[in-house]
């Protein structure tokens, strides 16, 4: 029994240690990520892992080197309007898919789940010479307008659409209410927690996107944050302590909306399995 | 009979216009350029003119030496990183799936949280940290695990490997959820029978949490296969593709073919198709083997 009990708590302690050798790993790039920022690039490239004295300084070079609130603006705006956008055109689609039904739609429904599969790097160059046609090339709208219709968050509103009560429809048109008010008025406010869970995959996507605003914007004043820091990391010695301050303030949006809505955030990762 | 069919009229209305803004969004911005890039792919296209050349471009593929090795990286990149990520998101999962565990959603939170960072933002500390005389060699200087710095930046092959640790860094909490969500919802009773009948938990996790998760270790196998056949952020930041193309991936020559070097776009096109062709291969082979085991 003894020798039972000894097992046990072998094995806890066992869990507990690969646990926290985990948990370690997956923490220690943002402690790096703070304590960088305050530290001088030799020191980082030398593997300082302690809290230096070089804040303000690289606070004060990143703000010389970029125009952070421009930046940063270019970024949130980009976000917010892609996000809005999506979210209005996919959910209108996802309850026309599912409320709807029709063969013809669902042809076009499957078709359209087989593009998931499509690569970005199979559409990249298409979609670059059409900016170009359009002449937006370099402008925010060129990196907007590709991904607002998303096959993804489409197929995610019509999942969730199926768990929308009938109910509440039918009785809506009782009371003659149009199709659109329906949607409007009592739709969305049902659906709030898809639309937050949808409202938090597009941002995270949008913000932190990389190949395609890279191909697109060009000039300087056009960047984004993401942009920036990859241009700024990518020179043969980078300013290490500069990028730190510089990966912070490109994490602190995406890492507010995590810890504020971390549930609706799960909740949309699982529900678009179901 | 006749108020009827003008409600399924209705209906079907309704349908088209609820669902046409995403419909025309989408033929223009996915279904026509994947179908321009296929036209493309048998072009040579130059200073804004194109030529028909056949199959041209797909005979210079396998001359090409940059081509081949970025296909064999980026082939060798998911077969490798999937499953290794894969493995360890599903013994955390079953770890973290016991109710009475201490601190568990403080665990869970924690190596879930990779997931905030950009792409580009996670890959710029990646390379900070693993730079030659950088925080982790001298973590494994201390603890005796190696003798001499390892040049992770600059050897072909530890550079491939440090690309596999970054992108397993950054998803394996991701795909954890998913496996720990699953596993909530086996019946507890399952495994209180297989515990009566004296069989080890790892016998368990094989026997039955595996066969039970089958569907979505298929979903996650799926998405992080065709995810990291598009690797891009992640090597541009860290190796820049490098050293000397070891870890150039398939996106990342698509990318030089188009907007670095002289711009051959039927070319790209082609290379384009390739990782077309690699996702759907693997994807049907993915659901035919989910089939025949079950």
């Amino acid at each position: 029994m003894k020798m039972l009990m000894n097992k046990k708590n072998l094995s806890t302690i066992f869990t507990y240690l690969f646990l926290l050798l985990a948990t370690l790993i997956s923490i220690f790039p943002f402690y790096w990520m703070l304590v960088g920022a305050t530290n001088e690039s030799v020191d980082i490239i030398l593997g300082k892992a302690t809290i230096g004295n070089a804040l303000m300084n690289n606070v004060q070079k990143f703000f010389e080197q970029v125009d952070v609130p421009l930046i940063f603006w270019n970024s949130a705006k980009i976000s917010i309007i892609s996000t809005v956008l999506t979210l209005l055109i996919s959910s209108v689609a996802g309850y026309g898919f599912e409320m709807f039904r029709s063969r013809a739609r669902e042809v076009i429904y499957n078709g359209m789940l087989l593009s998931l599969m499509i690569p970005f790097a199979a559409l990249m160059i298409p979609l670059f010479i059409t900016m170009a046609k359009f002449g937006i090339v370099n402008t925010h709208a060129a990196v907007i307008i590709p991904t607002i219709a998303s096959a993804f968050i489409i197929f995610y509103f019509r999942q969730s659409t199926k768990a929308f009560p009938s109910e509440l429809r039918d009785a809506a048109k009782v009371d003659g209410l149009k199709e659109w008010q329906i949607f409007i008025f009592i739709y969305v406010p049902v659906m709030k927690s898809t639309f937050a869970a949808a409202l938090i995959i597009v941002f995270m996507a949008t913000w932190n996107s990389y190949l395609w605003p890279l191909i697109v914007l060009q000039s300087n004043e056009v960047k984004t944050i993401t942009l920036v820091i990859s241009s700024l990391a990518s020179g043969y010695s980078p300013d290490f302590g500069v990028i730190m301050v510089g990966t912070i303030l490109a994490t602190i949006p995406t890492i507010i909306i995590f810890f504020l809505m971390q549930r609706q955030f799960v909740q949309g990762m699982l529900g678009s399995v179901k | 009979m006749k108020k009827r069919r003008g409600i399924k009229k209705n209906a079907n209305m309704n349908g088209w216009l609820f669902s046409t803004p995403a419909m025309v969004l989408i033929g223009i911005f996915m279904v026509y350029p994947i179908l321009w890039s296929f036209w493309m792919s048998f072009h040579k296209t130059r200073g804004g003119k194109s030529e028909f050349t056949g199959f041209d471009n797909i005979t210079r593929l396998f001359g090409d030496p940059v081509f081949l090795k970025a296909l064999s990286n980026t082939v060798l990149f998911f077969s490798i990183q999937v499953p290794i990520m894969l493995f360890f998101a599903i013994i955390i999962a079953s770890v973290l799936n016991k109710q009475q565990l201490w601190g568990r959603s403080f665990f869970r939170t924690a190596i879930f949280l990779p997931i905030v960072t950009s792409l580009v933002a996670y890959s710029i500390l990646f390379k900070s940290m693993f730079s030659i005389d950088g925080v982790v060699n001298n973590f494994l200087l201390d603890i005796y695990v190696i003798s001499e710095p390892l040049p992770w930046l600059t050897d072909p092959f530890l550079a491939k490997t440090l690309i596999i640790i970054a992108i397993t860094w950054r998803w394996m909490g991701y795909n954890m959820i998913f496996y720990l969500s699953a596993m909530q919802n086996i019946d507890p009773s399952i495994y209180e029978a297989a515990r009566i009948d004296g069989i080890s938990r790892w016998r368990q996790l094989i026997s039955i949490t595996i066969p039970m998760l089958k569907p979505v270790i298929l979903f996650t196998s799926i998405t992080s296969t065709i995810g990291t056949m598009q690797l891009f952020d992640e090597v541009v930041n860290i190796t820049a593709g490098g050293p000397s193309n070891s870890t150039l991936t398939l996106s990342m020559y698509i990318y030089n073919l188009t907007f670095k070097f002289m711009p051959n776009i039927g070319y790209a096109s082609t290379v384009s198709y390739v990782i077309v062709f690699l996702v759907v291969i693997f994807a049907l082979l993915q659901f035919r083997f989910a089939k025949e085991e079950k």
